[in-house]
């Protein structure tokens, strides 16, 4: 253990301070800011909050049938019952609402509530409004519902077949979405080849499950005809437009307004929006507030989940193992919807699908299919884990085809640093990084000699022990226009171009000279209060304590935009940036009065330990007389300045381009780097996967704070691990939830998890004024391939499933084991 | 709020976090409901309802329960205690620094189950082993944090305490 924290701090390079005399905070492991209230009971989580006085509460009755026609709906023997003020059911939402909108070609309809068919397990067929939530679930028992079940469509393979009962009749198919794409010199790629290797990959649904559930609390208010709405929801991003086009009304009528602190979401809170919708007609149709949490039962059969991806892969390769060429048909499941950012799961990943190898040349074709299966969204690495499964799998096969070490394959594809920025067939460009330094760290790491001669030693005791080695591209900050790929060109044209990954920050200072942050970008336990103390106070010259900072977010009073919120992990290279800049306006401003005040030239003021000064010492004045010159006494100021001390800065990595007419798109503002190393032994009587030690190095940049960075590590760890070995939301044949309780949807305990060494060799990005790169998703896509390449060359097999629980592993291992399960 | 229109209530008195409080609740009503709402210990967070993910723990009477287990009525003439018996912002429980410390909490939703447990767990084995402490960890669900830093907190406590 003190091995790794050592080696977890050596290779951080530091960020130099803009001015050698003011105290460096940024890249310190300050305490969080966050803690204190969290540590004893006064967090500020959506349930904790009556923003409204006589709010009446939801509950929600969802479909007990995968695929059935409604036939009957009654809802009167529920509204008779004492403390019920409302029943809501499709016709009223049919009648309100239009479609959210879709952003593939075939727009598959999608209302928050099911219509005349229900299409998955789970999904909201009425919703009861009453005096509590315990008479709101006994009206749910009154509502009578007759439905004609329909053949269920469960597995992305019975989706493809002409024959299945399209989920949307007006679509036709459920295959919703087809396109392809191709870069680079493909045929010649496959011409040249001296060996193809070729397999088909499967990846499960799972899902990041916070601890805490969705909540929404609204109210529509009729005289303003205006919804409030509070909701422990990561945005606003796009969804925000996309939840005013639905209950149609000018976006400034819906106010969302996100609680101080969320229980976790690691994307899947973002798909809280349709229930904002839902719940907001409720009130407006029941005519009070309502108060809706969503019980952990609906959250695991109707939140949200990543996809499940099937992917046929070829590689054209030569025999020293250089990989030529690429050919991936993937389709993914979003399940009963297309629910926006969906199809972002088959684009998040565009750009950089080739990875952190230089393969010149890959065709694409990337289908949807629609099944009767929860629908799917942001979720932890999204689109990264399905993505990397492919490619670090076939990068195994490919050594094993050779006869070659995987790590010389991976040695000779790998981007070496002289190549950044790299400009990666498909469309992204990678800042920085030195890969091969990387590689070399974790090898060094897990002493990898060593690692072998144990392997060879245990396997002549019989033993199952297997090695797994994963090198991914760990993009954030999604370019917003990256989405838009996903229609052709033509239709792309038609529409507005978007582009960029815009964030705001907002800064005051007070007559008393306290200064006040206002962030947008909701976190759910990232820290984001306590890195933007450390910018702020570094740049103001305060000490982070004595900057207070907001995480609340309201639509009509914060500064945002179209990317604002949580996701992608865009706060380091993109939220940070804002919020310094912000700083800088306000520095700037107190400087500029300073120096007015002085005498002196602006450049000969600094800030410093909560005053100015002169260069020569001579003045100096509390930042509080200088804040409060702006507001007590305008009459101070230098000539033409306005009053007042409230600055806001939006940030976007200019780079950032629209989809060019070769369909080519930079798809992130920022690039990092993991390489993971995993020994795993198998037991042979149980099947149980042991994992013996985990080593994973990092580039993010920048560190702006390397506590928090290697929790976000520790946290994304244990996601790729809870998908590796244990997680899948499972359907039978008929499309019924087999995973709908906490005991049958097993997240990882501390008994489960390993301790994991951290390394890391930071290359700062020159993209990003701040140098920091993301990195709370990276083992989130790195952990479930590496995992799988470790059990692979543990039992000698070529295809692996996940997750590998026990009784899988324990079918591989039988004599008669059919490779393709 | 009145959870029970169709039932009678019983009153009950008990004691939460050092104060009495008496009130009369429907027999169906959860205690984790009964303390978030009535009670308004906010400290005690619901993440599952069925006795799985551990953020409801609380303390009744010296022991370590969910509170999405019980009826509000089961706590009559009871101590109940929350997260808020551990220390306050400014004079935090040697648990609660050493949270703070090893970075053991992101979201916090977890946490105060957490420290209820581990709490109670130190009285009566105050020299654990990381082992044991997993195993007591095994009774709750983090997502953020991947659980060393919160084994490495508790075991920190515990040596602090044993000083
Ligand atoms: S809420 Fe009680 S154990 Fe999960
Ligand atoms: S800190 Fe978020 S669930 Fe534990």
């Amino acid at each position: 253990m003190e091995a790794s924290r050592a080696s977890e701090t050596a290779t951080v390079l530091p960020l130099t301070a803009p001015n050698p005399a003011r105290r460096t905070w940024v890249g310190a492991a300050t305490l969080r800011a966050e803690d204190p209230a969290l540590l004893t009971g006064e967090g500020r989580f959506i349930d904790d909050l009556s923003p409204f006085p006589s709010e009446h509460h939801a509950a929600i009755l969802r479909s007990p049938y995968a695929h059935a026609r409604i036939t009957r709906l009654d809802v009167k023997p529920a509204l008779a019952l004492e403390g019920v003020t409302a029943v809501i059911t499709g016709a009223d939402v049919s009648a309100a609402c239009k479609p959210f909108p879709v952003g593939i070609e075939t727009r598959p309809v999608f209302y928050p509530c099911a219509i005349d068919r229900v299409r998955y397990m789970g999904e909201p067929v009425a919703v009861v409004v009453a005096e509590d939530r315990y008479i709101a679930e006994d009206a749910l028992e009154l509502i009578d519902v007759g439905y004609d079940p329909l053949a269920p469509v469960v597995e992305i393979e019975d989706a493809l077949h002409a024959d299945s009962l399209p989920l949307h009749e007006a679509v036709g198919s459920n295959v919703v979405h087809d396109r392809s794409f191709a870069y680079g010199d493909v045929d010649g790629a496959f011409a040249n080849a001296e060996e193809f290797v070729e397999a088909k990959f499967v990846f499960p649904k799972y899902a990041s499950t916070p601890i805490e559930t969705y909540g929404v609390i609204a109210h529509y208010q009729r005289a303003a005809d205006t919804y409030v709405v509070h909701a422990n929801f990561h945005g606003p991003f796009i969804l925000h437009s996309l939840m005013a086009q639905a209950l149609q009304i000018p976006s400034n009528r819906l106010r969302i307004v996100v609680p101080p602190d969320i229980g976790g979401s690691y994307g899947i809170k973002s798909a809280v929006y349709p229930y904002i919708v839902l719940i907001a007609l409720a009130s407006k149709i029941a005519g009070v507030p309502v108060r809706w949490i969503e019980d952990r039962i609906e959250h695991l059969c109707a939140s949200s989940s990543s996809t499940d991806r099937v992917t046929w892969a070829r590689a054209a390769v030569l025999k020293d193992g250089t990989i030529l060429g690429l050919h991936l048909d993937q389709v993914d499941n979003t399940g009963a919807y297309v629910r926006a950012p969906e199809p972002a799961c088959l684009y998040r990943m565009h750009g950089t699908v080739t990875g952190a190898y230089r393969i010149p040349a890959v065709a694409i074709r990337n289908r949807l299919v629609s099944t009767n299966k929860l629908p799917t969204g942001l979720n932890r690495g999204y689109g990264g884990q399905e993505q990397y499964f492919t490619l670090e799998r076939l990068v195994a096969l490919v050594a094993k085809r050779l006869g070659l070490d995987v790590i010389e394959v991976v040695r000779r594809n790998l981007l070496r640093k002289e190549e950044f920025p790299y400009h990666a067939p498909a469309g992204s460009v990678y800042d920085s990084g030195d890969y091969h330094a990387a590689l070399e760290h974790a090898l060094e790491l897990a002493d990898y000699p060593a690692l072998m001669a144990g392997r060879e030693s245990a396997r002549a005791e019989g033993r199952l022990v297997g090695i797994g080695i994963g090198c991914i591209v760990e993009p954030s900050g999604s370019n917003m226009g990256y989405i838009s790929i996903a229609l052709p060109k033509d239709l792309r044209d038609r529409s507005l171009p978007k582009s960029g990954c815009t964030e705001a920050a907002t800064i005051a200072i007070d007559p008393l000279g306290a200064v006040t942050v206002r962030l947008s970008t909701t976190p759910q336990g990232q820290g984001h209060r306590t890195v933007a103390a450390q910018i702020v106070a570094q740049e103001l010259g305060l000490e982070p304590k004595q900057v207070e900072v907001l995480a609340e977010l309201d639509t009509q009073t914060s500064a945002w935009s179209i990317a604002s919120g949580s996701y992608s992990s865009r706060f380091a290279p993109v939220a940070a940036v804002a919020i310094r800049n912000a700083a800088r306006k306000v520095a700037y401003k107190l400087k500029a009065i300073a120096a007015h005040q002085f005498g002196v030239a602006f450049e000969d003021v600094d800030l410093v330990e909560g005053a100015a000064r002169s260069a020569d010492g001579t003045h100096v004045t509390s930042l509080k007389r200088i804040a409060g010159a702006a507001h007590w006494n305008p009459s101070s100021l230098p000539d033409g300045m306005e009053p007042g001390i409230y600055e806001t800065a939006y940030y976007s990595i200019g780079l950032l381009r629209p989809p060019d007419d070769d369909d080519r798109v930079d798809s992130s503002a920022v690039y990092g780097f993991v390489v993971d190393l995993a020994l795993v032994e198998v037991d042979s009587r149980t099947g149980r996967v042991d994992v013996k030690q985990y080593v994973t190095v990092h580039d993010s940049g920048t560190v702006l704070n390397p506590m928090i960075v290697d929790g976000q590590i520790r946290g994304g760890f244990a996601h790729g691990l809870g998908g590796a070995l244990f997680e899948e939301i499972a359907y039978d044949e008929n499309g019924t939830l087999r995973s709908g309780t906490l005991a049958d949807y097993p997240i990882p305990t501390a008994s489960e998890l390993p301790t994991i060494v951290i390394g890391h060799v930071d290359v700062p990005s020159p993209f990003t004024p701040l140098g920091a790169k993301g990195v709370g998703e990276g083992n989130a896509m790195s952990v479930p391939v590496v995992i799988a390449n470790a059990v692979a060359d543990a039992l000698g097999a070529n295809e692996v499933r996940l997750p590998l629980v026990p009784h899988r592993v324990w079918e591989m291992l039988q004599p008669n084991a059919v490779e393709a399960r | 709020m009145s959870y029970c229109s169709k039932d009678g209530r019983t009153t009950i008195s008990l004691e939460v976090d050092g104060k009495r409080v008496k009130a009369a609740v429907s027999p169906r009503l959860l205690l984790s409901d009964f303390l978030r709402g009535p009670c308004a210990a906010k400290g005690v967070h619901v993440g599952c309802e069925h006795g799985v993910c551990g953020a409801c723990t609380v303390r009744v009477d010296g022991q370590a329960v969910r509170a999405c287990l019980m009826l509000a009525i089961q706590t009559d003439g009871s101590r109940v205690e929350t997260v808020k018996v551990l220390g306050i912002a400014d004079a935090m429980h040697p648990l609660q620094e050493r949270f703070q410390a090893r970075h053991a909490l992101q979201c916090g939703f977890c946490t105060p189950g957490i420290l209820i447990s581990a709490q109670t767990y130190l009285r009566e084995h105050p020299a654990p082993t990381r082992r044991d402490i997993e195993e007591l960890l095994s009774g709750h669900l983090c997502r953020c944090t991947g659980y060393t830093p919160i084994v490495d907190a508790i075991l920190d406590a515990a040596e602090l305490e044993r000083r």
